[in-house]
């Protein structure tokens, strides 16, 4: 067990090396001239300056080095925790991306609590429900929820709930009162993929012998969804949170934006407009940390949870 | 002589029934393919919508009579009529107009960045499953890598490198697609080359390329075909996303995400101007949604 922990971990690191990397190659390799963007960043047009103002740009910025020794170089950084400075506030953005995280944590935190609320209840409500043309309609719900931009989404809910009905500030991050809207927003395609599995999971059980022998022993419809069919038609779902971080990480950029919330989110939109180019690798950075590290205790839970997978390594081993 | 005629008779019948038996023709089969799908009223209101769309990115002129650019101070923020059929903008410009012209730029991103993640996901996903071995394992490590970067972010990471713009941001969406299709296509590349019809065709004497292009290619490409239609839809929506944060089209110009974005300032006054070009917006997706799934449904 161990030896599978330590290969796992050993993995995640090299995933999480390999997506820092792919983002360094991108934003440090693909321009045409990576000081251009730099200087316009902080408000300087490249043509205007002398040449030894440039070439001291250069070397200022680290570029004068070879693309290696600028990556070791940030990578050694990165690994210390020195994400580097921001060229548009002019602060460590380490500092920044700690003064923001926890707003995106609790709203992300949330969503992913609603969604799997929202998701399992549908796709329970679903299985349960007999007359065709309202399960058929249940069905269909899920698809319709992936469909809805999450930004359109954001601008209906505050139609609705803020303006109209007024119960919650439109925008805004102060309170619990204000994250509601954002994170049913942010829930919401969540919520349907797992709707979506949930039910094919369900449609997938009902056909097993074990349930037939469940109702013969007596049990209700309710108490063989219950204990019998739930169980098994949810664990793929264990495997499907862990892939959705992504999703809730991408909406949380829209949301935070349409919510005027101060996150990591809308920290990155803000550096992309300015080309803030180290805010941008280091926000990359954090959310591939947080996919890899959420996948990691996902793939460690999985065993404990479906015993048929934990007896899997001893019968292929030899 | 009797003998003759006993052994006459059965041969002739089987030739006369071979001559009646012709295989149907490639429209014949095809039809016969598509007829229960045109059967079902959501599939086909779905392909309605889908090819009005398509309609309005390569012919805007003919669905709508109004100039996209034309501005009436006057007519400014019209709730929704008869003759205005989304409403008026703060410019007095026609909504529905706005919306029908800007399918152009939305959905050419979008067929371009499917087309993008097509030529990739089918290239990676073909080598990785026919040559196997390091290269194989290469490959999909790279990929899990790709996974690991939320689409999003990865496509930001993108535009920030190679600039703003509706070509940049396809690009962008394209690549943040790849993987995706990657995966899927070595997952049936591995199906289908172990089948019995690539032994007898390599037996046949057919080279790999022969192999691969007749043979196998066909065969692995509904599930395919099924998620680029998922795709169109994915690419759609991530398009008018990085559009909505303001890294799409310069103003002037009508494009889904955009238009939605500039109606965010009038929600309290006039809601349909934002509200109306992304119910359109929906409907197309979940339209191309509900295509994908009904062609999976058949396929299965």
């Amino acid at each position: 067990m161990s030896r599978y922990l330590i290969g796992r971990v050993g993995q995640a690191l090299l995933v999480l090396w390999g997506a820092y990397s792919i983002a360094y190659a991108i934003l440090y390799l693909l321009p045409a001239d990576t000081l251009a963007i730099m200087l316009s960043a902080s408000g300087l047009e490249i043509d205007s300056l002398p040449e030894e103002e440039i070439a001291r740009a250069r070397a200022y910025y680290g570029l004068d080095r070879s693309f290696l020794e600028q990556y070791f170089d940030l990578l050694w950084g990165a690994l210390q925790g020195d994400l580097g400075q921001s060229l548009t506030q002019n602060r460590p953005v380490a500092e920044l991306l700690a003064e923001r995280l926890p707003q995106t944590l609790s709203l992300a935190g949330l969503a992913i609590l609603l969604s799997l609320a929202g998701g399992i209840g549908l796709a329970y409500l679903t299985a349960y429900v007999r007359w065709q043309p309202l399960k058929a309609a249940l069905a269909r719900l899920p698809s319709l929820g992936f469909s809805i931009p999450v930004f359109w989404m954001g601008l209906l809910l505050i139609q609705v709930f803020a303006f109209g009905l007024g119960w919650f500030p439109a925008t805004g991050n102060a309170g619990f009162e204000s994250l509601v809207l954002p994170a049913v927003t942010l829930a919401i395609p969540s919520a349907a993929v797992y709707a979506q599995v949930l039910q094919r999971g369900f449609q997938c059980v009902w056909r097993e012998p074990y349930i037939v022998t469940a109702y013969a022993k007596g049990l209700s419809h309710g108490q063989v969804q219950a204990r019998h069919a739930f169980k098994n038609a949810a664990l793929p779902l264990l495997t499907l949170i862990g892939l959705q971080v992504g999703n809730t990480v991408s909406g949380a950029v829209l949301v935070e934006t349409i919510f005027t919330r101060s996150g990591v989110g809308r920290l990155v939109q803000e550096a992309v407009l300015r080309q803030d180019i180290p805010v941008v690798l280091a926000v990359v950075a954090v959310s591939a940390a947080a996919f890899v590290a959420v996948n990691l205790i996902v793939d460690l839970l999985y065993p404990t949870l479906d015993p048929r997978i934990a007896h899997m390594p001893e019968v292929s081993q030899p | 002589m009797t003998v003759d005629i006993r052994f006459d008779s059965p041969l002739g019948a089987v030739e006369t029934g071979d001559a009646t038996w012709r295989r149907r023709g490639r429209l014949r089969r095809s039809l016969a393919a598509c007829l229960p799908l045109l059967r079902r009223p959501g599939f086909l209101l779905a392909l309605a919508v889908v090819a009005f769309a398509l309609l309005a990115a390569v012919a805007p002129g003919l669905l709508s009579g109004f100039d996209p650019y034309a501005t009436a101070p006057a007519d400014k923020l019209r709730p929704p009529d008869a003759t205005h059929w989304f409403g008026t903008d703060e410019l007095g410009r026609d909504l529905y107009t706005r919306v029908v012209h800007g399918a152009s730029l939305s959905v050419l991103a979008a067929l371009l960045a499917v087309g993008i993640a097509l030529a990739g996901g089918l290239g990676l996903g073909i080598l990785s499953g026919f040559a196997g071995g390091r290269l194989d394992a290469f490959i999909m490590r790279f990929i899990d890598v790709l996974l690991a970067l939320p689409g999003l972010l990865l496509a930001l990471a993108i535009v920030t490198a190679i600039g703003f713009g509706t070509v940049p941001v396809a690009i962008a969406v394209g690549v943040a697609l790849v993987p995706g299709f990657a995966r899927t296509t070595r997952a049936e590349v591995l199906r289908v080359k172990t089948l019995p019809y690539v032994e007898a065709a390599r037996l046949g004497g057919a080279s790999w390329t022969r192999t691969l292009l007749l043979h196998i290619l066909p065969n692995a490409w509904s599930p395919v075909a099924v998620l680029a239609t998922l795709d169109f839809g994915a690419a759609i929506l991530a398009t008018a996303g990085l559009s909505f944060l303001g890294f799409g089209a310069a103003p002037p110009a009508a494009e889904w995400g955009t238009l939605i974005s500039n109606g965010r300032h009038f929600l309290i006054t006039a809601p349909w101007v934002s509200l109306l070009p992304g119910l359109f917006l929906v409907a197309v997706v979940f339209s191309l949604n509900h295509i994908a799934r009904t062609l999976e449904e058949v396929q299965r």
